[in-house]
């Protein structure tokens, strides 16, 4: 099956007074369609700005240096600002962090569902409104055609967030960027609205690229996860995969410096892991494997050059130097 | 929720009740009125106030309470007319300048730098003088004079709005700049719109006054509110209602749209609450 989305060497560097910030510095990622990746790092490990590349709405002073982000087949790096300025909302929709101030303040619910509807189909208002008032009970918010013609402000954060998800889903498209949609919300809430945001997606055939650093959620509603570390997918696999039979050593200490479920740290009382050193200065990338200054087990190679990607297993892979070694013993 | 908070604001109220008195007056002056307000009187020049001209009679026998309850049309026509030219042009100009930033940023804020850098009065004196003294004219000086005034504090809204993230959310639901614009930017800057252009009706009508005073608003025998007084100059210090009535048209109504501009601000700025 075609990928619904397939990005390759993807850089977006950012050009600032103090010099340039590679952001995104060369990130490789598939998603089928139906599909959720998850999408895990640190802040400013470029998870983001990679989802906003792909609407191409990288703000100033970054810009898309060079890569391929294939939509469907197309490249969205070379369609016209039309066609792009189309897709956006229709085929490949956007959550953001912030449902408190996502959903315009001055308009109802309703007007900015409708509004939404009616930019990329040719349909009546009242047919608009229906629609609308259908999405809202899909995503489970009670008495709809009541809570249609409320302000934002009168709706409770989840509240908000279930709107923000109609808003998203209710052209149906191809694809799904959540960019840390539940962080902002009650813990409670986080798991009722991934639920309903997952089993749209999957009703509908939506692909979901879900950003998070909340490796929990991912480990409960992915199919398969990609890690990143300063600007580059550093792993990439199953949930299992990651989860189980991490290879890269920053996924293992990202996995082992939280607590997860059904996970034991050590013996008896587990001990958290706690990685040295900071996340490395975009300005300012260390050179070969920008992991090195931090890796617990970092050879010769990895202060020279960059880890090339090796495949591990049926679906996982990652770029380790690690991996480069063990692999002449012959290992799977 | 303006109206709940305004109705607890007692000077707010006493402006409002002003400047819909102003209206009322404006509305109805062929009935408010007890003479034409053109109409001259050779028998009653400078007549002091009495049952018959309530704020007396000028130096043609006119009739000062007629001139000056038709006066209030002039005033609320230029005043309203000028801020509502200067708004439409001021808003467009501002949200372009706070939306694109960049070279239309530079050179439209710093054209509205250029207008503003002279004197309201002296600027729009020189506008008057270049397009005529014709009432239209005194509304397309004022307004232009004020364009600045609206198009820097739109281009201030915008910029913070711009921020916010259901920008965000509108650019990835495939809008246009301009829909995001009109729909989704400038109905939140509303609140500092509506303070501006209340303040603004009060300059404006000082303004006209002033104008018309200086033989450059509406023309002569139009009783505009700075004619009568222009017309009255002459003979103040012996006839002082010739000079007060219209004097306290004009404070009254500036003070109207003040207290309400004051009120307003109160209310609308998210700071003082």
């Amino acid at each position: 099956m075609e990928d619904a989305l397939n990005i390759e060497g993807l850089k977006t560097f950012f050009y600032t007074r103090q010099g340039v910030a590679k952001a995104v510095n060369g990130v490789s990622l598939s998603i089928r369609p139906g599909q959720i990746l998850g999408v895990v790092g640190e802040s400013g490990c470029g998870k983001s700005v990679t989802a906003f590349s792909i609407l191409r709405l990288v703000p100033h002073p970054g810009r898309i240096v060079s890569g391929r982000i294939l939509f469907q087949g197309q490249d969205l790096l070379r369609l016209p600002a039309r066609e792009m300025r189309r897709i956006r909302g229709d085929r490949i929709s956007m959550i953001f962090q912030e449902p408190m101030i996502s959903l315009n303040p001055a308009f109802t619910v309703g007007d900015q569902l409708i509004e939404a509807l009616r930019l990329h189909r040719r349909i009546s208002r009242a047919q608009a409104r229906d629609r609308a008032v259908e999405m809202l009970r899909q995503v489970e918010i009670p008495a709809p055609e009541k809570r249609i013609s409320d302000y934002p402000h009168h709706l409770s954060g989840g509240m908000r967030q279930r709107a923000m998800i109609a808003e998203a889903l209710l052209l149906n498209p191809d694809l799904l960027l959540a960019d840390e949609p539940t962080t902002a919300l009650d813990v409670t809430i986080q798991a009722q609205v991934l639920d309903i945001m997952c089993r749209l997606a999957r009703e509908l055939g939506t692909a979901i690229m879900f950003i998070t650093h909340n490796l929990g959620l991912v480990a409960e509603s992915a199919d398969r996860v990609a890690v990143m570390y300063a600007g580059k997918v550093v792993e990439e696999g199953g949930v299992a995969d990651i989860f189980e039979r991490a290879r890269h050593p920053y996924t293992q200490g990202l996995l082992r410096s939280v607590p997860l479920p059904g996970r034991r740290t050590g013996q008896g009382r587990g001990q958290l892991y706690e990685m040295s050193g900071l996340v490395p200065s975009l300005f300012d990338l260390p050179p070969g494997c920008a992991f090195h200054p931090r890796c617990p087990r970092r050879g010769e190679a990895c202060l020279r050059e960059e880890p090339p990607w090796r495949e591990i297993g049926p679906g996982h892979r990652t770029a380790c130097w690690l991996e480069e070694a063990d692999a002449a013993p012959g290992q799977s | 929720m303006i109206w709940s908070k305004l109705s607890r604001n007692r000077l707010g109220l006493i402006g409002l009740a002003v400047i819909v008195l102003n209206v009322l007056v404006a509305l109805l002056a062929p009935f408010i009125a007890t003479h034409d307000p053109l109409q001259i009187d050779v028998a009653s020049q400078a007549a002091p106030p009495s049952a018959k001209f309530f704020f007396g009679a000028d130096e043609y026998g006119r009739d000062i309470f007629s001139r000056v309850i038709y006066g209030t049309r002039i005033s609320l026509y230029v005043s309203v007319l000028s801020v509502l030219f200067a708004a439409a042009f001021g808003v467009v100009l501002g949200a372009m300048a706070g939306y694109y930033r960049g070279w239309a940023d530079s050179i439209i804020m710093r054209c509205m730098d250029a207008i503003m850098s002279f004197p309201a009065i002296l600027l729009a004196i020189g506008i008057m003088a270049v397009l005529g003294a014709r009432l239209i004219n005194v509304v397309i000086a004022l307004g232009f004079v004020y364009v600045p005034r609206f198009a820097r504090i739109v281009r201030g809204s915008v910029l913070s709005v711009k921020q916010k993230e259901f920008v965000e959310a509108s650019l990835a639901m495939g809008n246009s700049d301009a829909a995001i614009i009109f729909r989704h930017i400038l109905p939140n800057c509303v609140a500092p719109l509506i303070v501006q252009a209340t303040a603004n009706l009060a300059y404006a009508i000082l303004a006209e006054s002033s104008l018309s005073f200086l033989g450059l608003g509406a023309p002569p025998p139009a009783p505009s509110w700075g004619n009568i007084l222009s017309d009255a100059r002459n003979f103040m210090l012996d006839n002082m209602w010739m000079t007060i009535f219209p004097g306290l048209a004009i404070t009254l109504a500036v003070l109207g749209f003040n207290l309400l501009g004051d009120a307003l601000r109160d209310i609308l700025d998210p700071r003082l609450n």
